[in-house]
């Protein structure tokens, strides 16, 4: 690259417009990237700083995680003991997990293995229509619906709870689970399929035996990216699960999700109160949890990769 | 219609009347009467986009991957008519399939082998092992991966997954073996290696061999078939087609490596 005629370098070196696009494209890009970042860990150090605090000065983390007793408004003597929350979040996105896999799974194979045509091009439409419902709209089914539903159909005083609120929860969740694990189907090489049909394997058999090894890690990612749905879900469980606290032992118990609680007593605390910061601490805990399930799943899927 | 109980190998004709072939409006082959005998090294030659491959898949009705295809004509294995098979996996299975580019499933090199006899109901460890090793043997394999039988077949290298393949449509017990220009991933070689192993195998069963490589169809062949663009131009003994005897002037341009 060395130039002994002057005039030359300087011809080469002389900056022309796309030179000036580039870099101003380059520059919106970083900024359009960076900010994503800057807004994340805003949100978490706001979090971290309204809930820190009083986790290291006042809570009692052996109460806050073993007992089943929440009674942030309580006078005398308050209690923060968020194991029936988790219990209640736990048992409900248990149930919903039970309804969604088998429902999401098997629209995804027959979407991506079965379906042909016009008929694929619908279910997938649905599918995603069936996706962009908004959680407060399955609440309300959950309340006005699946409530009466359950009180006639099992005779039983009331029907909101995790019955309830993990049918509601696992149909939301199953439309996403479907898209995602239908991707990871899709993403099977049309000639192993042809390989496996040639040699006299049916439709199923080629499902069973090639497709479904070959997309595991994604199916498994798809499940994941559901469960951390139905966690963090607010609307639609704090509708359906009766909303009271309760270790639940049957399905027909009324109960109270971690987030649910959030949303429902947030807007009544004094900021800066002891409940107030509780709530914040219960934040840490789902934006924790959260995290490690996305990551769990992404491990997973890079896992793919490696193989 | 009946389909043909399994005894007295070997067997594998077939018969080809009036096959025409199209993708829409589009003829790939058309109009071509011809037989594949029995325990034949049966060569088909010809350009790209001659319909050498459509023909292939319409063998073993591979034709649902594609939607456009349509056929007229029959095709006859052993007498029957393959459109009228009542169950259509049950043809496949006696038809092994070696395709252009090798598919290593993404299983273990046991697995990939096994696969077919476990789908036809073969259980025992011990069965299969035998299959197993014969086939690999046979395929001309076995000592290269029989101290991984474990990792997965799409880790072998390109020659070893063709005869991976080869091994796999082996495991069939086929009366017919597809082949479609295997060698075009594969080092000379293991094509040559591959070519001993087609040799063998002709006592046992019937092979359509589509090759790119007109030297490679005058060493193995039988009979050769010369197809260009949608036409059967010429089927004749491997020997008088390539002694230069052929009546057609277009048959003895390709041959001679004058277009292609
Ligand atoms: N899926 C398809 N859709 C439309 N046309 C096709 C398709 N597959 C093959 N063809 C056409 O059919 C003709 C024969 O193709 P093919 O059987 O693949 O030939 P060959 O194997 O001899 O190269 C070609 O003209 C090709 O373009
Ligand atoms: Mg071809």
């Amino acid at each position: 690259m060395s130039s002994r005629d002057p005039g030359q370098a300087a011809a080469l070196d002389r900056r022309d417009l796309a030179w000036y696009v580039d870099k101003l494209a380059q520059i919106l890009v970083f900024i359009g990237g960076i900010s994503g970042i800057i807004l994340i860990l805003g949100i978490f150090v706001f979090i971290g700083s309204e809930g820190l605090p009083f986790i290291v000065s006042k809570l009692n983390i052996g109460e806050f995680f073993t007992s089943p007793l929440w009674r942030p408004t309580s006078e005398a003597n308050p209690t923060y003991g968020i194991l029936a929350l988790m219990a209640g979040t736990a048992s409900v996105t248990g149930l919903a997990m039970v309804v969604a896999v088998p429902f999401s799974l098997g629209a995804a194979i027959y979407i991506a293995e079965f379906a042909r045509g016009r008929t694929r091009e619908v279910l997938k439409v649905l599918v995603e229509m069936l996706a962009a419902i908004p959680s407060v709209v399955w609440g309300f089914i959950g309340l006005s619906i699946m409530n009466p539903v359950i009180i006639k159909l099992f005779n039983v005083p009331v029907g909101l709870n995790v019955l309830n609120a993990g049918f509601i929860l696992g149909l939301m969740a199953a439309p996403i689970m479907t898209t995602i694990a239908e991707d990871a189907l899709k993403a099977v090489p049309e000639g192993y399929r042809e390989a496996a049909e040639a040699m006299g394997a049916t439709r199923w058999q080629v499902v069973r035996n090639v497709v479904l090894p070959a997309a595991k890690s994604g199916l498994v990612a798809a499940v994941l990216l559901g469960v951390g749905r139905g966690f963090g879900e607010t609307m639609a469980v704090l509708m359906a699960s009766g909303h009271s606290i309760n270790l639940p032992t049957s399905p027909f118990d009324s109960v109270r999700a971690l987030t649910a609680t959030i949303a429902a007593e947030l807007g009544e605390t004094a900021v800066g109160s002891d409940h107030y910061r509780v709530l914040f601490t219960l934040g840490i805990l789902l934006f924790l949890v959260t995290f490690v399930i996305n990551l769990t799943a992404d491990l997973v899927v890079r896992g793919i990769g490696k193989k | 219609m009946v389909e043909p109980a399994a005894e007295g190998k070997p067997r594998a004709k077939v018969e080809v009347r009036d096959l025409t072939i199209r993708y829409g409006a589009k003829a790939a082959l058309a109009n071509a009467s011809f037989e594949i005998r029995e325990n034949e090294i049966f060569g088909i030659v010809g350009p790209a986009g001659s319909g050498k491959t459509s023909f292939l898949r319409v063998l073993n009705r591979m034709d649902q991957f594609v939607p456009e295809m349509e056929t007229e004509g029959q095709v006859l294995i052993d007498g029957n008519d393959i459109d009228r098979w009542r169950n259509l996996y049950a043809l496949r299975r006696r038809i092994g399939v070696v395709f252009p580019l090798p598919v290593g499933l993404p299983l273990s090199v046991y697995d990939n082998v096994a696969l077919s006899p476990r789908l036809s109901g073969v259980r025992k460890k011990v069965d299969l092992d035998v299959i197993v090793e014969r086939c690999l043997t046979r395929a001309a394999l076995w000592d290269e991966v029989k101290d991984r039988l474990d990792s997965l077949g799409s880790l072998l290298s390109g020659g070893q997954q063709q005869r991976l393949t080869i091994a796999r449509a082996l495991s069939q017990d086929p009366d017919l073996l597809l082949l479609d220009e295997f060698s075009i991933a594969v080092d000379p070689v293991t094509t040559m290696r591959i070519e001993d192993v087609l040799k063998d195998l002709r006592d046992e069963m019937t092979i359509v061999l589509v090759t790119n490589l007109v030297q490679q169809a005058a060493r193995l062949a039988d009979r050769t078939a010369f197809f260009l663009t949608g036409e059967l131009v010429e089927v004749g003994e491997t020997e008088a087609l390539f002694g230069g005897k052929s009546e057609d002037e277009r048959t003895r341009g390709y041959l001679a490596g004058r277009f292609g």
